[in-house]
């Protein structure tokens, strides 16, 4: 058991180290000089200079590597060349932001994915099912950036309940953590429903039923239990793809997260808050992977009594 | 054929054909009409006009162009890669496997297209960037397919037959192995090629994809977004493209699964 977690955690520090040194190269793809491309080329020669020190680039390679490792050791990511301020500050100036989207997308995703799934699964083959089926496809199927526009259409546009875009309390909320969670409560409830009917099938739901438990006391306590628990993996995983897809409906929705903040720092050629944002947002990832992975085994008295 | 699949083939060859023979129709996509501009759809306006006063319906068949091609070569080279680097990693076992599964997490760490988005804003805009952004990340799930279907292949007797025959192990990897992982791998293609569809629309949304005035449906989408309330079909038409597409190649790639499945159960 011990040794499973140190080995776990061992391997997401490798996949860390991996993933900075990754990123530290990322800013060696901008083409020709990055210096000049962040400046323009109209840039005086000392300023050149001077930001090319400023970025470290003016040293080796192997110094630059050992300065950047240094730096993140001492949570010191460097500063923005547009605001001129430390980019952990920012970092922390939107991270609330963007954790209450995910989570909001999460909640939401969960509460339409379990219902649903359920309800194929029990009737399965049934109208509800199909029905099920028809809405999980085109839930994966729409992108978020037009999903996204199309909720504002009709809910704000239209209708006229909710706010187009912003972040001024729980309604602001709404739109984005729907656009967002869509896809993830598409996915789910295929999942939800294909290990519910495993489950369904096994010799313990039969002996529940047996002792003439009711219908839905069987269905939530016996089989549902157990099949939550290749839905927690699936659902440690699909957070990437709800970090990832945050970036995108963020934009959309004006929503100021880490990914608003990267899309502007890209547009405005700030390289070092880039770096940072992508170093985030990953190592946040790897870290929530690693949690789920040693949740698992928690949850599971299989393995946690060995 | 399958009478469910009527919907997604049309919809694809449709794509298809857009793509193809786009190019050699009559179109205007960067044709500008002041006096048209966000006109809605009608009679003698087919699918309506952009902010710009272009017709849409030009624009829409432009934009099957840039996505047909962008996911082809996407999927092409993420295929060759991966496949490569995969086979090679569970053929040869040992030190440069462990080093190639570490490289494979690596890159599974960024979540989505985060690497794309940082790779694409950092190298710039434009239709290559893309590409080369969206293959270097997407290689990597057909590696990791690649590598599980080898390390059980290779176990198989008719491999070890080859080995004992002394066929060296270039021949074996081409002739014994791959054949046997190719269907896994084309159902992974088309899935992927809907991952990239939605990437690349995802990419010129965000302004970071094909540079004005290429047309894409993600960049129209975005000019969409301002004139909603005036002109919601420029939200509407290229964003019902793009789901049509990324349906019927899902609804293609689960077909193309459950068949697999039947024959892996029967041989099973």
């Amino acid at each position: 058991m011990l040794n499973f977690i140190l080995s776990r955690i061992l391997s997401a520090a490798i996949v860390v180290l991996g993933v900075s040194s990754l990123v530290f190269f990322l800013i060696h793809l901008v083409p020709g000089d990055p210096v000049e491309v962040m400046l323009g080329e109209s840039a005086q020669p000392t300023d050149r200079t001077a930001l090319r020190h400023a970025l470290g680039l003016d040293q080796p390679v192997a110094v630059q590597l050992l300065d950047y490792f240094s730096g993140l050791l001492r949570f010191d990511l460097g500063t923005s060349l547009h605001t001129q301020r430390p980019i952990a500050d920012l970092l922390l100036e939107r991270l609330p932001a963007t954790i209450e989207l995910t989570i909001a997308a999460l909640l939401i995703a969960v509460a339409i994915a379990f219902p649903l799934g359920v309800l194929s699964a029990v009737r399965k083959d049934s109208a509800w099912d199909h029905g099920a089926r028809v809405v999980s496809l085109l839930g994966i199927s729409i992108p978020h950036f037009w999903l996204g526009p199309l909720l504002i259409l009709v809910f704000s546009l239209w209708l006229g309940w909710l706010p187009v875009s912003g972040r001024e309390g729980m309604a602001s909320l709404v739109l984005p953590a729907l656009t967002l969670g869509t896809a993830l409560a598409a996915i789910l409830s295929r999942m939800v429903r294909a290990t519910l009917l495993e489950t369904l099938g096994e010799d313990y739901v039969r002996t529940a039923r047996a002792k003439g438990l009711a219908e839905h006391a069987v269905i939530l306590r016996h089989a549902l239990c157990n099949a939550l628990l290749p839905v927690i993996t699936v659902l440690g995983l699909q957070l990437g793809a709800l970090l990832g897809g945050a970036i995108v409906t963020e934009m959309v929705f004006s929503w100021p997260g880490l990914g608003q903040l990267t899309i502007e720092a890209i547009h405005r050629r700030d390289y070092p808050v880039v770096q940072a944002c992508v170093l985030l947002i990953s190592v946040t990832y790897v870290g929530v992977n690693t949690l789920t992975d040693l949740a698992y085994v928690w949850l599971d008295p299989r393995v946690r009594l060995q | 054929m399958n009478r469910h699949l009527w919907f997604p083939s049309a919809i694809l060859l449709l794509w298809l054909g857009m793509a193809i023979f786009g190019p050699l129709l009559d179109l205007r996509p960067d044709h500008i009409e002041l006096a048209r501009i966000l006109v809605p759809p009608g009679p003698g306006a087919w699918l309506g006009y952009d902010d710009l006063g272009r017709p849409l319906l030009d624009r829409l068949v432009a934009g099957a162009s840039t996505s047909f091609f962008v996911a082809l070569w996407v999927v092409a080279l993420s295929a060759v890669m991966g496949t490569f680097i995969g086979t090679i990693g569970a053929y040869a076992g040992g030190v440069w496997d462990h080093i190639i599964v570490r490289i494979i997490d690596i890159f599974l760490a960024f979540p989505g297209i985060l690497l794309a988005i940082a790779m694409a804003g950092l190298m710039g805009p434009g239709i290559d960037n893309v590409i080369i952004a969206l293959s270097t990340v997407g290689w990597v799930g057909f590696a990791r397919l690649a590598r599980a279907q080898v390390l059980s292949i290779k176990q198989r007797l008719h491999v070890e037959a080859a080995t004992a025959l002394g066929v060296r192990p270039p021949l074996i990897i081409v002739r014994h192995i791959i054949p046997l992982t190719l269907a896994p791998l084309i159902i992974e293609a088309s899935f992927a090629v809907a991952g990239v569809v939605i990437a690349e629309a995802g990419l010129s949304f965000l302004g970071l994809g094909v540079q004005p005035p290429e047309a894409s449906w993600g960049s129209t989408i975005r000019d969409g977004t301002r004139y909603m309330l005036v002109a919601p079909h420029m939200v509407l038409v290229p964003g019902i493209a793009l789901m049509l597409v990324v349906l019927a190649v899902n609804l293609l790639g689960d077909h193309l699964r459950d068949r697999v499945d039947v024959r892996m159960r029967q041989a099973g």
